[in-house]
């Protein structure tokens, strides 16, 4: 029997967590009893990216997209869409765009209409865990082509003209590193997937295994071609169970189909890829302490040289790249390196995945090409600051990128410029605050991560980030000292020249460029003892103003019995009882109340 | 293949130097020494510590230069006022975690630390702050772990792990929380160390220190009730004397006899006198062995850590392990029984003391099967260290003292003792006294070249009789552990096989002296020149075959009997019980 519908659920992280295991149960509930089963298939995808809207379903072939979806939705989905054909136009995602067609024209939602997904190209559209799904999207086509008609120089001599560059952070070009590791002359040589990802509130390397395993597969089998590896690591972190799972799967398919193994594809070349999982320290993102990691070691980075490609994984050479980077080679491959490189700035070419967070309106997971600045980021894709608030800051990269200040949001999204900015690409995490974002508080916070994350091998990382956590917490503490900034700015660049590896050389980003560009908020809450976000705890008081109207919801919202007074009379704060929790503020219905 | 000269600046000045070197290498060759701390020659490069970070134009960091590769054209800064400044703050990272103690602490005035920080002009603190809090593991007979001291340049762990092929020790937890442990955090005593005191010799703070008697043994000597009798190992005579500032390579043999004597010992004996004696016992028992009575190879016993170390990780060779005890030991046993005899005394009222280069031996004290008679064989191990500590605080001047003979009977040693504490001395002095043991007749060529030096692993062969003895020699553990995987893969491959836990030998013992201001430790030159002292004073006696002396003859003679007689196998000989390595499978995980 023909499928005639496919229900794509949406299975990324945030849609779990809001309940979208229920609307699966429910579907196939409602499936059985309209005797549906067989005529509609439902699939789980990888992040659709829409987050904010979570739960997300697609239904095909209609196109239609379906956001905070619950359990008692879908029978009215099911009975109308299904069984009439009328799509559920209060569900539907974004209002003006009743039928919208998600898949073939992104362009139909905002959300969507700036992005250019190339390593998300078939995220939530395909059944991850159908290899035939894969190969009717061309999968493995470019795989078959290299076999065919490539040397391994072509390949390598393809990505160099892409200008792929390393998406794993810091930029290094994809096609050098390839050369590099294909010059080696041994017996033995490996390959590596990086997907260690660490960044806490990042999700892309998860979302696009769990959506497209194969991608990732594809472009590490060229890899291996191209440089002449013999066997493939995946390190993937232990807690990402079911991008694990899928790609377990999807090596045991592979296999099957004789994309992996002995012979691939009946070729001379053979390549086989195991999994490796990894206990989630942070730093064994690092490609030294990654392989450590896989030799069985302590996850502690080495000093370079020797570079991985040169002496790496068992000292052998070793090719490792992050999975975004091994997603785009398939592409790269099949729509020709000229096309690639056409996409992007000067230097960084393609697309970049960012997990969009924060004070914004469309939370989740973008991909844009590079050279798109941060503020159609924030306002086009992201749909701006939410409850009228003031854009602040944005933090790009991770817990060790920089806060840039309003003043950068036309920087355009590349290596060179985020770095000219303050800050770093990184693996592609992106946080935007507001006004009510203390921006010490938020270097406090980004330092104390990465300082329990240090592996505690070098002086610089391991004492000097504790100090500067010291000093950070004592000034949001109102008991910042006279000097203090200066210290901090000393530490800084110490720690960013002389630690051993990238997180060290990063970890003090987020107060060098929050002092860079928030300085006046570090002398506030040094000199005046004042926190302006209201932020800090202990720098921050309320008081009840005259224009309190005594309709005693503050006092009854007072979880510590901190406000007195009558009703229609002025109410008080006892600022000895008061505990700072800002119920009262966020309860006043009249503005009476002062924050600071 | 050879390596290219290239050229390199340094400091704005045009250098030649080789392709292949370190930053570091070829700098020390130059004569600039750039600050370092967890750089050591002899270990694996951890690059950990960032103190010998330098600038190379076009890098945007700064880069460690003991583990930067040099290339051609490369512009070095090693001294501009940016980069001293962030070696002295990064210092000052690690003071500011690191106790204040110094003026109390086993390593003042002994420090690398302190000396490191002396050098970099650090004259206020600017980051202080929290600091570790770790209780000191006092659990070892031999070593203390504190971690406190520690700052993590890992060299510790490198010498166990790399050197020794051990591995009693690593890092554990993250960030500032970093503390280097046994596995599991179990007690020292628990763990899978062999005591060997590697740790504390390459150890740049006081993080690990021998477990000390000093105070104790004082308190002893003020005893007039006891009689207190010490013996001196061959190696503790060839180091002593670096303690006291002299250049490696004097031997203190006489004077240490005096000093002893003037700290208050009733008698001084050679532990050279029971090397003698474990000769005798031990070619007798290769040759019963080579006569088909027993397994070959026999590897042998003296040295304490080795013991440990072939229990836990060898145990399908203990057979092989000679019984007998070390020279220590049999000192030991020979106090309480023969000499106690000779002065009519209760051998309860007699203070043994052992005067060694070794924080093992501390350990092998502690073995309940080398007991005599119920009583310990070694009441005290002291080591090199600490008897020149003690004879610094009694105000005994070692390098103006009038030098005294050893003690009767048990203070008369041939050369063949003394050079047990050299890598390749055992197999030496024993090849001297086998030979004529089997053959009636004296070897002349007594010195046996290819058994000497720092090779890792020496291998050779001597004629007896028209048979070939082909034997090995292998110093630190994990040359051990090399040697005897060639014996598994051949067991025919050697009759015989010297073993020795410390890097060169006794010489370079976990208890020997810290390495001076200008040297590293287990630098090569210094084990060399000790090995030297032992060789010189091996030439200089006239009786250089163990069988030759004439207090081992007349011990026999009176006493023992003969080699291998039932006296001796009840005194100087033990046996080995397979020691499950603890530490390394916690009890609960343990599938028997």
């Amino acid at each position: 029997m023909p499928r005639r519908y496919v229900i794509t659920l949406c299975d990324g992280p945030t849609c779990i967590h809001k309940r979208s295991k229920e609307l699966e149960a429910a579907i196939e509930t409602e499936l059985t009893r309209h005797e549906l089963t067989g005529r509609v298939s439902v699939n789980l995808s990888g992040c659709l990216g829409m987050c904010a809207q979570g739960p997300v379903m697609a239904i095909n072939p209609q196109y239609t997209v379906y956001g905070n979806v619950t359990a008692d939705d879908i029978p009215e989905i099911v009975s109308s869409h299904i069984l009439k054909k009328k799509p559920v136009a209060r569900l539907a995602i974004d209002e003006d765009h009743l039928y919208n067609r998600f898949f073939r024209v992104f362009g139909d939602i905002n959300f969507f209409g700036k992005q250019m997904r190339i390593v998300l190209r078939n995220c939530g559209i395909i059944d991850p865990e159908n290899i035939d799904d894969y190969l009717s999207v061309r999968g493995y086509e470019a795989l078959a082509k290299v076999l065919t008609d490539m040397k391994p120089a072509d390949v390598i001599a393809q990505v160099k003209t892409s200008g792929l560059r390393g998406r794993g952070g810091a930029g290094f070009p994809t096609g050098i590193k390839w050369e590099l590791a294909a010059r080696q002359k041994t017996d033995e040589k490996f390959l590596i997937c990086n997907a260690d990802e660490g960044d806490p509130g990042a999700f892309m390397d998860r979302s696009t295994i769990e959506g497209d395993p194969h991608t990732v597969l594809e472009g590490m089998i060229i890899g291996a071609y191209a440089v002449g590896a013999s066997k493939g690591f995946v390190y993937i972190r232990a807690e990402y169970p079911l991008a694990i799972k899928r790609l377990e799967k999807a090596i045991a398919d592979a296999r099957r189909e004789c994309f992996l193994g002995k012979n691939i594809l009946g070729s001379d070349f053979s390549f086989d890829i195991e999994i490796r999982l990894g206990a989630g320290a942070f730093v064994c993102g690092e490609e030294t302490a990654l392989i450590h990691s896989i030799e069985g070691h302590r996850g502690m980075p080495r000093p370079r040289p020797p570079y991985p490609s040169v002496q790496g994984l068992f000292d052998k050479p070793t090719l490792i790249n992050n999975v975004e980077t091994w997603a785009n080679i398939p592409v790269i491959i099949l729509d020709g390196a000229e096309w690639f490189s056409s996409i992007g700035t000067e230097k960084s070419k393609g697309t970049k995945v960012f997990a969009l967070a924060g004070k914004i309106k469309n939370t989740g997971l973008i991909e844009v090409p590079m050279g798109v600045t941060l503020r159609s980021i924030i306002y086009d894709i992201g749909g701006g600051i939410p409850n009228n608030k003031k854009f602040k800051a944005l933090q790009t990269g991770g817990p060790s990128g920089g806060c840039l200040s309003e003043d950068y949001l036309d920087t355009k999204i590349d290596y060179e410029s985020l770095a000219a900015a303050g800050s770093i690409m990184g693996s592609g995490g992106m946080i935007v605050m507001d006004e009510d974002s203390c921006m010490v508080n938020i270097a406090r916070f980004f330092l104390e991560f990465t300082q329990n994350e240090s592996c505690g091998k070098c002086t610089p990382c391991r004492e000097g980030t504790k100090r500067m956590l010291e000093i950070l917490t004592r000034i949001t503490e109102g008991k910042g000292q006279e000097g203090d900034i200066e210290r901090l700015e000393r530490l800084g660049n110490l720690i960013k020249k002389a630690s051993l590896c990238g997180l060290g050389q990063s970890a003090p980003n987020p107060v060098l460029s929050t002092i860079k560009n928030f300085r006046s908020e570090y002398e506030e809450h040094i000199k005046q003892k004042k926190c302006r976000a209201g932020a800090c705890t202990a720098l921050t008081g309320y008081e009840i103003t005259d224009k309190c109207v005594g309709c005693t919801a503050c006092r009854k919202v007072c979880p510590v019995g901190a406000i007195t007074g009558n009703p229609k009379s002025r109410h008080f704060i006892d600022q000895g009882k008061c505990v700072k929790c800002g119920l009262c503020f966020d309860t006043c219905k009249f503005s009476a109340i002062k924050k600071g | 293949m050879e390596s290219k000269t290239i050229t390199i600046t340094i400091d704005g000045k045009t250098y030649q130097t080789q392709e292949g070197l370190t930053i570091m290498q070829a700098a020390d060759q130059l004569g600039f020494h750039i600050p370092r701390l967890c750089y050591h020659p002899k270990l694996s490069i951890e690059g950990a510590c960032r103190v010998c970070i330098v600038e190379v134009e076009g890098v945007r960091t700064y880069v460690a230069s003991c583990a930067y590769p040099v290339m051609d054209g490369m512009k070095i800064r090693t001294n501009t006022q940016e980069i001293r400044r962030a070696r002295r703050d990064i210092v000052e990272l690690i003071l500011d975690n690191h106790p204040q103690d110094c003026h109390t602490c086993e390593r003042d005035s002994n420090c690398e630390l302190q000396r490191l920080a002396a050098s970099m002009g650090i004259r206020k603190r600017h980051f202080e702050g929290e600091r570790k809090k770790y209780e000191k593991d006092l659990t070892s007979t031999s070593v203390i772990r504190d971690p406190n001291k520690c700052i993590l340049c890992g060299r510790c762990v490198r010498i166990c792990s790399e050197v020794q092929k051990v591995t009693a020790l690593g890092h554990a937890h993250r960030g500032f929380q970093t503390v280097v442990m046994p596995a599991y955090n179990m007690p020292f005593r628990d763990s899978v160390c062999t005591t060997c005191g590697q740790c504390i010799n390459v150890c740049p703070t006081a993080a690990f220190v021998e477990k000390v008697y000093t105070q104790d043994l004082f308190a002893k000597l003020n005893d007039p009730s006891i009689i207190k009798v010490a013996q001196v190992a061959p190696s503790v005579r060839a180091a002593i004397g670096e303690a006291f500032g002299l250049e490696p390579g004097r031997a203190m043999e006489r004077e240490i006899a005096a000093a002893l004597r003037r700290l208050g010992f009733d008698y001084v004996f050679d532990t050279q006198f029971s090397a003698d004696l474990t000769i005798m016992e031990e070619a007798s028992e290769f040759l019963e062995r080579f006569q088909g009575k027993g397994k070959l190879p026999m590897i042998t016993s003296c040295s304490s850590a080795w013991m440990k170390c072939v229990e836990q990780f060898h145990p399908d060779l203990l057979e092989n392990v000679s019984t007998c005890k070390s020279p220590m030991s049999m000192m030991g046993a020979l106090v309480r029984t023969y000499f106690a005899d000779k002065i009519k005394k209760d051998p309860k009222e007699i203070l043994s003391v052992a005067v060694m280069c070794c924080t093992a031996k501390k350990y092998e004290a502690s073995r309940p099967e080398l007991m005599v008679n119920g009583l310990p064989a070694i009441d005290m191990v002291v080591t090199t260290r600490e008897i020149a500590w003690m004879f610094k605080s009694a105000g005994i001047d070692l390098l103006h003292i009038k030098g005294e003979d050893f003690d009767e009977p048990l203070g008369l040693s041939s050369g063949a003792g003394a050079i047990f504490g050299a890598t390749g001395g055992v197999m030496e002095a024993a090849i001297r006294t086998a030979y004529e043991l089997y053959t009636g007749e004296t070897l002349m060529d007594i010195e046996l070249e290819s058994l000497r030096g720092l090779a890792g692993i020496k291998e050779g062969k001597v004629t007896i009789d028209g048979k070939e003895i082909r034997v090995a020699v292998a110093h630190g553990l994990g040359n051990a552990a090399t040697v005897l995987d060639m014996v598994r893969k051949d067991p025919d491959r050697f009759h015989f096989v010297e073993i020795m836990g410390c890097p060169g030998g006794c010489i370079g013992g976990g208890g020997q002296p810290y390495a001076g201001i200008n040297s590293m430790p287990l630098d090569e030159e210094c084990l060399k020149k000790r090995a030297e002292a032992l060789y010189g004073i091996d030439r200089r006696k006239t009786i250089r075959r163990s069988h030759e002396n004439p207090d081992v003859q007349r011990l026999y003679k009176d006493f023992l009997g003969r080699p291998l007689s039932a006296k001796s196998h009840q005194l100087l000989h033990t046996h080995y019980k397979v020691k499950e390595p603890r530490g390394i499978i916690p009890q609960e995980l343990k599938v028997r």
